[in-house]
């Protein structure tokens, strides 16, 4: 049973890479097509952007361990390695809100730059995920609350683990593209 | 060995007697009402674009015609072709898969029945927001492709809107299927139903359901960026502040090419079902039908650009594409031969589904020869955006796909309704359509050669135009004749056809080992699967393919 609901996960996992592979192509195609204009090395700023992506690296170590209590049939650890990884998930979705904010205060928006256009399409769908897994593991929180998420079910969790990890790769990867590869 | 029981968590659920009611089919997760559903879909999608195209042949009937406005006909071949592909082809062989793929395998279900349920209802709510947009300010109007920039905001309204959600939601609908497909063929197959032994149908729905989750995908992609350019004034494919129209081309057919093989793989899987049982003989070389669907698959990926050729991407790009289009012609003649082997030296029954079969081979072969054409670089260069183009992929999709899947409807109905269709109708069905399909097709190679471009909505009075569209459009009036004729049977032969019973075909595989209609959990006891033929093992104890090979 477990099998074939990670299976599932796994082959809509490959369909989503496929997506956001289109997404990172169009901003590739289009670095250096303006001669002006914001960029990714003078808009963004790869320090604290770095914090909020360790806090999303630490919430697939704390959804790991999640699973892990859940295994191991330790309600207790469940609850408090689910809470964490919400409060993970949620830091790096405010810090992704804070950047876009103060982006968007120096004139740096989707439709005045292509550079804006491929950004914030791309991390905008990056975050829409992120904010997806986020209600899928307040889910599972309150079910582990009322005590329904146990051993037996230990597979939604596996299932729900492998998306998370997945949004976190994708986000290496941005971050890679974005972030570090302007600064080498 | 006897028989084989079932799936344990099958036994000791109780056998479902629910009531024929709407409630129960809407709020249904068994795959074969969900499959059923589907196709009923497809068939209403099926009349709606088919009347659109008549809009079309009438409009064309004459040259400078004014049956229909410039802006209404931009908007009728739009719907025309979002209909066929999105709303009909697709639901049409995800449906026929729904039912029949679980059957073939001896499951009793699909992998994931609610996420299956999922899926058909985003399609029927994609296809309603599409046709919303006649009473939302105008359908869309800007080709099925809707090329940029003319799909952007300065130069089309709203139905552009419509018509990409619409498709992102119908395609999220597909990628669902298609996991659900991938995920059953690989983990709920019967004991001894090796991947070895998986009836063709199956084993081409497998490898198709690899191309919906990739090119669907990709096609989202290119969606959501077109809508972020619509609605949020973003810049991709907007060539004035720097965006490029090209880069939606290459994603859209990087979508584009695979949806072609998306629509004609289950249709191949079909035709290497139907063909061998009225040939009283095996498919001829099962593996290579099999691996050449896989080679097509993985071909399919590297040859969207020879739709591109006009675009002048230099001759590095037009070589490499031309030759990897050629290339598909291989692993596709090898099918089409492997089809003709089959027959060759068989006590052939020429049942209506097998004269569709027959009608298939003929007419996809003529669309293969003309693909073929396109991937040669001048000659694609001289006949593209003419009706040549348009001649092309409706034998492809036409000759091809639906001949093969009215093959299917032909010879799964007594299956699925326990009722045979009439011969007598099904024949005068096949005969009508043959006649009209080629004479509303065949002349529109010549005119595309006569040079008269395809999506403009009349010509000048140019010397043989007017009699070629005149015989084009009549041919479409007997086109419209054999699809009534056809809708005919479908409600006749349901309420009065001869009951069919298990096996009215004498067919080979695990679909028939079971009542017709198959009970709500598909089978009480499977016989021992032990060669791809285990209906024929159960028939000839004395010479079981077993003692053969695999």
């Amino acid at each position: 049973m477990t099998e074939k609901h990670k299976l599932g996960m796994l082959f809509f996992l490959a369909s989503e890479v496929a997506f956001f592979s289109m997404l990172i192509l169009a901003y590739l195609y289009f670095i250096g097509a303006e001669a002006n204009g914001p960029n990714a090395a003078t808009a963004l700023d790869p320090a604290t952007t770095a914090i909020f992506t360790v806090a999303l690296l630490a919430s697939s170590f704390t959804l790991w361990r999640a699973q892990k209590s859940i295994e191991h049939g330790k309600q207790g650890g469940l609850r408090i390695w689910l809470l964490a990884t919400i409060v993970l998930g949620a830091i790096f979705i405010g810090g992704q809100g804070w950047e876009w904010a103060g982006l968007i205060r120096d004139k740096v928006t989707i439709s005045n730059s292509l550079f804006g256009t491929t950004f914030f399409t791309l991390t905008g769908f990056h975050g829409l995920h992120v904010i997806s897994g986020l209600i899928v593991l307040l889910i599972l929180f309150i079910l582990a609350l009322a005590g329904s998420l146990n051993q037996a079910r230990a597979h939604a969790l596996a299932t729900v683990e492998l998306y998370w990890h997945f949004v976190d790769v994708v986000w290496i990867v941005i971050f890679s593209l974005l972030y570090v590869w302007p600064h080498l | 060995m006897s028989e084989i029981s079932l799936v344990p968590e099958a036994a000791d659920v109780p056998r479902n007697v629910s009531k024929v009611n709407l409630l129960s089919w809407i709020s249904s997760v068994d795959h074969k009402q969900i499959g059923i559903m589907y196709i009923i879909t497809a068939i209403v999608f099926l009349v709606v674009g088919g009347l659109e195209a008549m809009l079309i042949r009438l409009q064309l009937a004459q040259p400078n015609a004014q049956v229909l406005s410039p802006e209404a006909y931009n908007q009728i071949f739009t719907m025309h072709g979002t209909t066929m592909i999105f709303l009909m082809g697709m639901p049409m062989l995800i449906g026929f898969g729904n039912y029949l793929v679980p059957l073939m395998i001896g499951a009793n279900d699909m992998a994931f029945p609610r996420l299956n349920a999922l899926g058909l209802w985003l399609v029927v709510f994609g296809g309603l927001v599409l046709y919303y947009s006649f009473i939302a300010g105008g359908a869309p109007d800007a080709g099925w492709f809707s090329y940029t920039p003319l799909s952007e905001p300065p130069f089309s309204g709203t139905g552009v809107d419509y018509w990409a959600i619409s498709i992102i939601v119908t395609g999220i609908g597909s990628i669902a299927a298609g996991i659900n497909f991938i995920v059953t063929v690989l983990t709920m197959r019967a004991p001894g139903m090796t991947m070895r032994r998986l009836p063709l149908f199956a084993w081409m729905v497998f490898v198709n359901s690899f191309l919906i989750i990739f090119a669907l995908a990709i096609l989202n992609g290119a969606l959501v960026m077109l809508e972020a350019d619509r609605l949020l004034g973003a810049r991709f494919f907007h060539p004035i502040v720097g965006g490029s129209p090209v880069l939606w081309q290459h994603i859209f057919w990087a979508f584009g090419h695979p949806e072609v093989y998306i629509l004609v793989l289950p249709a191949f899987g079909m035709i290497s079902e139907i063909i061998p049982v009225f040939s009283r003989k095996p498919i001829f070389g099962y593996p290579f039908v099999a691996a050449s669907t896989v080679a097509i698959a993985f071909l399919s990926m590297g040859v969207w650009a020879h739709h591109m050729f006009a675009v002048g991407m230099g001759f590095g790009w037009d070589v490499f594409f031309g030759a990897s289009s050629s290339l598909i012609a291989i692993p596709t003649g090898v099918k089409v031969f492997n089809w003709t082997a089959t027959l060759w030296g068989g006590s052939l029954r020429f049942t209506t589904a097998m004269l569709f079969a027959m009608g298939f081979l003929v007419e996809f072969t003529i669309g293969g020869i003309t693909g073929v054409q396109f991937a040669l670089v001048p000659l694609d260069w001289a006949t593209t955006d003419s009706y040549f183009v348009v001649a092309h992929f409706h034998y492809v999709l036409v000759g091809g796909t639906i001949f093969a899947v009215t093959a299917g409807f032909y010879y799964w109905f007594p299956k699925v309704t326990g009722r045979m269709m009439s011969e007598r109708l099904g024949k005068w069905h096949f005969w009508v359509n043959l006649v009209g399909f080629n004479m509303t097709f065949f002349v529109q190679h010549i005119l595309g050669l006569m040079g008269m471009p395809r999506r403009v909505y009349t010509y000048p009075d140019l010397p043989g135009w007017g009699l070629l569209n005149q015989i084009s459009s009549i041919g479409g009036l007997i086109t419209a004749v054999a699809w009534l004729i056809f809708i005919v049977n479908l409600v006749y032969s349901l309420r009065n056809g001869k009951p069919a019973g298990d096996n009215p075909w004498e067919a080979w595989t695990l679909e028939w080992a079971t009542t017709s209609p198959p009970p709500h959990y598909n089978f009480d006891q499977l016989p021992p699967i032990r060669s791809r033929r285990p209906l024929w093992d159960v028939a000839h104890p004395e010479n079981p393919d077993w003692k053969h090979d695999h």
